[in-house]
């Protein structure tokens, strides 16, 4: 199959690419762009002079819920999701049921999207076995079996001592590691923001100090063994400011934010509106700003959506008792383009931090369009303006504080490895 | 860009008039005294021989109580048999959510029994919100406590009962004593209390147990007892859990009575014709001792006495804004 994509607005952040030109794509590789090769008939043109043609974005945070949860989205259901969002390669979570913890699960999860066949998944492990935090899991073995990073998630470790050697034993084959950074004895039982909003609404608070103690904590550590780190879902400013801190003196580590976190804040759980309900929590303006800076300053790198698809009954209850998480794989790329509108990020860099840069903290050649590469690639109309409802949701998940927000932005076509997993149905 | 938000947890309808009872909260001072003046009308009817008015005639309430509790529960089911109500008492700790079913499911079942109205008590902060949201439209919702949120009916009494020992709100100072953090029932004063104007509303308890950001709650923090108490109108006291020992908010219920239990020699600063409330049940020897709960200042009994009277007003209140206007009350 030989595609041109013609007339576009390419944009390939890593290339430093921004000009209109055709894009063509065969044996799953991009083959040139601008003129085509010598002798290269396309099977198919397809007309994009009003679109945008980018990198197939890569999220950073997406569970999708298999094995375990298949009550509330399945991996066929969310990657053809993540498809109709431009988004081609998904990092989950290692905490699945089982958990990630063995190449087992972690060969499941792979089998299962190459029969579904919509995106690529590359999961994270478990650092520890059952994320109890007490035995390292066999992360060799995990990285042989095609695990991208590991990871502990939110879990703690049972002493600072299993947490260093864990960090130790990762760096040895050269692993990143996830650090989701929540002090559990800080954050127990909490839903929401801790500070006046949280009072008046009685809610359990989960302080700020929660993330910056996590973070401070795992610099030393991380400064120590040497690994090479990536702090997830960044929620408070003054997190940011300390990752800033280190990055200036050297430690080479990078940071991302989940999109809603870029826009809503602890207002938004007002009258108890549990489809806000996130762990880390929505916290201030100050905090939500805070985030927007990191993002313009490059301190943190990436966007991610932290998708959570739940079934109506996780968000049925009152708000402490209703499931944490956001149905957010196809408000990535318009939020990201908010920061655009919003003067936060030019259209370029904006990009970045869902194509290049994730990629680029991963450690992978790909979230590019060099030719030779696979043709993963995103196109999107940057002038469509559209609604979110649950009708246009292809996620399993209805559960988004999003539904009815008008968005700009749309995608048109993706292609994986150069082949059209989805399709705008126009009109 | 906030989200978007459920109108049926709305409390009041177009006219202003009482749906739900679910927070003290964002409510019009007019609202308030409108709630304490129907109380007045109801206290006498309280008194009477024949203790019942026929407000509430063929409409069934449900009492529905998820936590124990004795007296709130007890004074509405006086104040709903008082207005000539059908009261269902459900008592869930101990059926359905053992059983593993949902609150909503709870709540669907007893809707197909044809109830008008639900009283509810529940652990989690805004579930009264949640089933305000999730309820039949002609169906009232009062909140009976949830979780550290609110608890409108035991503010209003409270407010009832400082109004007939001090008739101006606005020339008042308020001390409230004790465990703010976990305590719904300061929430809901403290809501009250500013919306009827008083002035000055100062609180203490030591610091783990003040919650963040308390003095936007419209409040005084202070160092201590004596700072908090000096020359004011009102002391109310909350009540101390006993498991705060285990949560290290503190080291004993010696050391709390030590510094925040009051005692007829600590309190020779309040001003001479003060009341001392409780909400109740009192733990004699931690939050006050025995000679202040008995002694002339306080009114911890008339507080019990006045809850049926407002509670009889909200959920007459709340019937009669219903199309056809209810049991045909006049609210």
């Amino acid at each position: 199959m030989k595609i041109t994509l013609q007339g576009g607005r390419v944009i390939d952040p890593a290339n430093k690419i921004d000009e209109r030109m055709d894009v063509h794509v065969a044996a799953g590789q991009i083959a040139a762009l601008g003129n085509a090769p010598d002798g290269f008939t396309p099977n198919r043109i397809i007309d994009v002079s009003e679109q945008i043609v980018c990198p197939g974005f890569i999220d950073l945070g997406a569970r999708l819920r298999e094995p375990g949860d298949r009550h509330k989205a399945t991996i066929a259901s969310e990657t053809a999701a993540a498809a109709s969002a431009g988004i081609t390669t998904l990092i989950c979570p290692p905490d699945t049921n089982p958990v990630a913890d063995t190449p087992a699960v972690i060969e499941l999860i792979h089998t299962t999207a190459e029969q579904a066949g919509m995106a690529r998944i590359l999961p994270t492990g478990a650092i520890t076995q059952g994320l109890k935090g007490e035995q390292l899991s066999e992360i060799a073995a995990l990285k042989e079996a095609g695990c991208i990073a590991v990871s502990n998630i939110m879990q703690p470790y049972s002493s600072t001592q299993v947490q260093r050697r864990a960090f130790e034993y990762a760096a040895t084959f050269g692993l990143s590691i996830f650090i989701h950074p929540l002090d559990q004895g800080l954050a127990a039982g909490g839903c929401a923001h801790e500070g006046a909003i949280c009072t008046r609404m009685g809610l359990t608070g989960i302080p700020e100090a929660a993330e910056t103690m996590a973070v401070a904590r795992n610099l030393v550590i991380i400064e120590q063994t040497g690994v090479r780190a990536h702090f997830a879902r960044l929620s408070s400013a003054r997190a940011a400011q300390m990752i800033s801190r280190a990055r200036y003196d050297g430690l080479p580590i990078t940071a991302d934010v989940a999109a809603h976190q870029l826009f809503l804040t602890e207002h938004d759980i007002w009258q108890f509106n549990s489809e806000c309900h996130v762990i880390p929590p929505l916290r201030s303006d100050r905090d939500r700003d805070g985030l927007r800076d990191g993002l313009a300053q490059g301190v943190i790198q990436c966007i991610c959506s932290d998708h959570q698809p739940h079934e109506a009954d996780a968000k049925l209850a009152p708000f402490p008792s209703t499931e944490p998480g956001i149905s957010a794989l196809e408000t990535l790329l318009p939020l990201t383009l908010r920061m655009v509108t919003d003067g936060v990020l030019d259209l370029g860099d904006a990009i970045a931090t869902i194509s290049s840069q994730p990629a680029s903290v991963l450690g992978i050649d790909s979230g590019n369009l060099s030719a030779g590469n696979v043709a993963d690639i995103c196109v999107f109309d940057p002038e469509r303006e559209w609604i979110l409802d649950e009708d246009t949701l292809v996620s399993h998940g209805l559960n988004t504080p999003f539904l009815g927000w008008h968005l700009k932005g749309r995608v048109t076509h993706t292609l994986l490895a150069g082949r059209p997993v989805y399709e705008l149905n126009d009109d | 860009m906030s989200t978007s938000q459920n109108p049926r947890q709305n409390q009041v309808d177009e006219q202003g008039a009482l749906r739900h009872f679910l927070t003290i909260e964002g409510l019009k001072r007019e609202l308030l005294l409108d709630i304490l003046d129907t109380a007045e009308s109801f206290a006498g009817v309280t008194a009477q021989t024949v203790k019942k008015v026929p407000l509430l005639r063929g409409k069934t309430i449900a009492n529905l109580f998820f936590e124990v509790s004795t007296r709130t529960r007890t004074t509405f089911e006086l104040a709903a048999k008082r207005l000539s109500a059908d009261v269902l008492n459900i008592n869930i700790t101990s059926s359905s959510a053992s059983k593993g079913e949902s609150l909503l499911d709870t709540l669907r079942n007893l809707e197909a029994m044809y109830v008008d109205m639900f009283v509810v008590r529940h652990n989690d902060s805004g579930s009264a919100h949640f089933i305000a949201g999730h309820v039949a439209p002609h169906v009232s919702v009062i909140n009976a406590g949830d979780g550290r949120h609110a608890h409108p009916t035991q503010a209003m009494l409270d407010m009832f009962t400082i109004r007939r020992h001090k008739p101006d709100f606005t020339a008042l100072k308020v001390a409230i004593v004790g465990d703010i953090y976990h305590s719904r029932v300061a929430r809901s004063q403290i809501h009250a209390l500013n919306i009827l104007g008083v002035p000055e509303i100062r609180v203490v308890a030591p610091r783990t147990l003040i919650p963040g950001g308390a003095e936007n709650l419209g409040v005084h923090v202070c160092a201590d007892l004596n700072e908090c108490i000096e020359d004011v109108d009102v002391v109310i006291t909350l009540r101390l859990q006993r498991e705060r020992m285990q949560g290290a908010f503190l080291p004993s219920e010696h050391e709390y009575f030590h510094l925040y239990g009051l005692t007829e020699e600590k309190l020779e600063c309040i001003k001479p014709d003060a009341i001392v409330m409780h909400p109740g049940p009192i733990n004699r020897g931690v939050e006050m001792d025995s000679a202040v709960a008995d002694g002339e200042r306080s009114v911890i009994l008339e507080q019990v006495t006045n809850g049926i009277a407002v509670r009889m007003a909200v959920m007459s209140m709340c019937m009669a804004s219903r199309a056809d206007g209810g049991g045909g009350g006049e609210g």
